[in-house]
């Protein structure tokens, strides 16, 4: 069995979990642990930890933990658990919390759905939209993926639903809201090949 | 008056039948859209996963472009709706950061109106009076109305319809003569979000959720968002495939428009097959 020395986190708990809630994690104080939102989760049969479980983790401070978890992850952000907890508490809300801050202090523990995010934004930041073309591209580079779906892509491709990119008139009013992400714009060291740059990145922590 | 209509980056790209058929309704219920000019991406679901204000920013450009036109905004897609209405909310309610976005952008929100769906669009427009416009019955076509996640998710500002039990989508389905069935995956999410990244995973979610409208006696699902479809659509892995069609494509066709016009030559599971077998096309 896994012992866990609470006493080691005192102090730490209470400024975890409102950076959380700082972050989007409305109420994870609330929760009370019933359960209701890992019963209800459509991934949980794919979580190791479920979201009442990492709800804890948050509570207790245990961010290594939380942050840590693949979980935070596999959600697919689909507010079910939100919808349904008695407490009010954002589980949907806590996840990207988890996961915002997991980028933020580099904590790589899965590389795809990271890369895929990163990409999306280097997208927007520097076209003002996404170009799906570009972004699975890109994402397969990154993610070193290339050959997964290459038939839809054809299939797309003669359909004329790929296109090449082209960006919007405002585009440096877009970039300018990147401003304000944590960071600042210099994190995305994403600005030219974001897809190549972060294939360098080690799994795991 | 009429709508400003923001499409999102999907409809430019591999959901084009979406836009193509949402148009050709709008044009045929002579219901007056303009499409937002120079509108920017909303964000999607990566926006939120890696920062907590990029989330409201980014659909908040947006918002404001459509106040200066002093019109309510309008969209098909279901993801784009999720996030425009929620930073919407979000600059509504949280003063502080309300400021911070809108000292960026140069503009000021009121939020004098609520971002839309289409689906609240034609549901204004009524469904009786919807009914009236249909020349061609789609008689004896079986229906699973899927409407996943976000156009009921989470209830706080999505708020197209019941969260746990929505009817609205098989009201206007019905209009066209077709029959919804009873079935329990309708808000069941289907992982789309995860599709690239968690790929077998997705699969599993998508080919259950199919079988099930399979089981229920459905021939084809609709839904009104452009993930869910190109989701199921790409992902089903069942013995029976089923076409994924969105509720503008089943209008269009009801109204009589051609199937080309509607983008149903574009799906990956066959959408005309079922059609011809019906004599619907
Ligand atoms: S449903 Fe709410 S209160 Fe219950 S375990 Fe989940 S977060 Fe906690
Ligand atoms: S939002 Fe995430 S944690 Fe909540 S039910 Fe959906 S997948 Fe599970």
């Amino acid at each position: 069995m896994n012992h866990l020395n609470l006493s080691r986190y005192e102090g730490e708990w209470l400024s975890f979990a409102q950076t959380v809630e700082a972050e989007g994690g409305k109420k994870v104080l609330s929760c009370y642990q019933c359960g209701k939102c890992s019963a209800g989760c459509p991934l949980s049969f794919a979580m190791e930890q479920q979201p009442h479980q990492v709800m804890r983790m948050v509570q207790l401070g245990l961010s290594d933990r939380a942050l840590q978890s693949p979980t935070i992850w596999r959600c697919a952000g689909c507010f079910t658990c939100t919808t349904r907890c008695p407490r009010g508490v954002d589980i949907a809300g806590v996840m990207s919390a988890l996961r915002v801050i997991a980028l933020a202090r580099n904590v790589r523990t899965s590389r795809r759905a990271q890369a895929f995010h990163k990409v999306f934004l280097s997208l927007i930041k520097r076209y003002g939209r996404i170009n799906e073309f570009e972004l699975v591209v890109r994402y397969k580079l990154a993610s070193m993926n290339l050959f997964q779906d290459l038939d839809l892509g054809l299939r797309m491709f003669m359909q004329g639903k790929l296109k090449p990119p082209r960006g919007i008139a405002g585009v440096r009013q877009v970039r300018a809201l990147f401003r304000h992400e944590k960071g600042g714009g210099k994190r995305s060291g994403l600005r030219l090949l974001p897809g190549l740059q972060l294939t360098r990145h080690r799994e795991g922590v | 008056m009429g709508y400003a209509y923001y499409p999102g980056c999907s409809l430019h790209g591999t959901a084009k039948e979406y836009d193509m058929s949402s148009r050709a309704c709008l044009d045929f219920l002579g219901i007056q859209y303009r499409e937002l000019p120079d509108w920017s991406c909303c964000g999607a679901s990566s926006a939120h996963s890696v920062d907590h204000t990029l989330a409201v920013s980014l659909p908040a450009r947006n918002l404001t472009l459509a106040e200066q036109m002093n019109l309510p905004l309008m969209t098909p897609c279901a993801a784009c709706y999720s996030r425009l209405r929620g930073a919407h909310h979000a600059l509504r309610s949280d003063p502080g950061l309300a400021k911070k976005v809108l000292t960026v952008l140069g503009s000021e929100y009121k939020g004098r109106y609520e971002p839309l769906s289409i689906l609240d669009v034609l549901y204004q427009y009524g469904p009786e009076a919807v009914g009236e416009k249909v020349t061609k019955k789609l008689k004896e076509l079986r229906v699973a109305c899927y409407y996943g996640c976000l156009l009921l998710r989470p209830p706080d500002y999505a708020k197209f319809d019941d969260p746990e039990n929505p009817g609205k989508m098989e009201r206007l389905v019905e209009t066209t003569g077709a029959s919804a069935v009873d079935w329990p995956h309708r808000t069941e999410c289907c992982g789309a979000s995860l599709s690239l990244s968690d790929t077998k995973l997705v699969v599993s979610l998508a080919t259950s959720i199919v079988d099930m409208a399979v089981r229920h006696g459905a021939e084809c699902i609709v839904t009104a968002c452009p993930m869910c479809q190109a989701n199921l659509d790409m992902r089903q892995r069942g013995r029976t495939k089923l076409p994924v069609y969105y509720v503008t494509e089943l209008l269009g066709l009801a109204f009589g428009l051609e199937p080309k016009r509607l983008g149903l030559t574009t799906h990956m599971v066959n959408a005309i097959s079922l059609l011809r077998a019906k004599q619907l096309a």
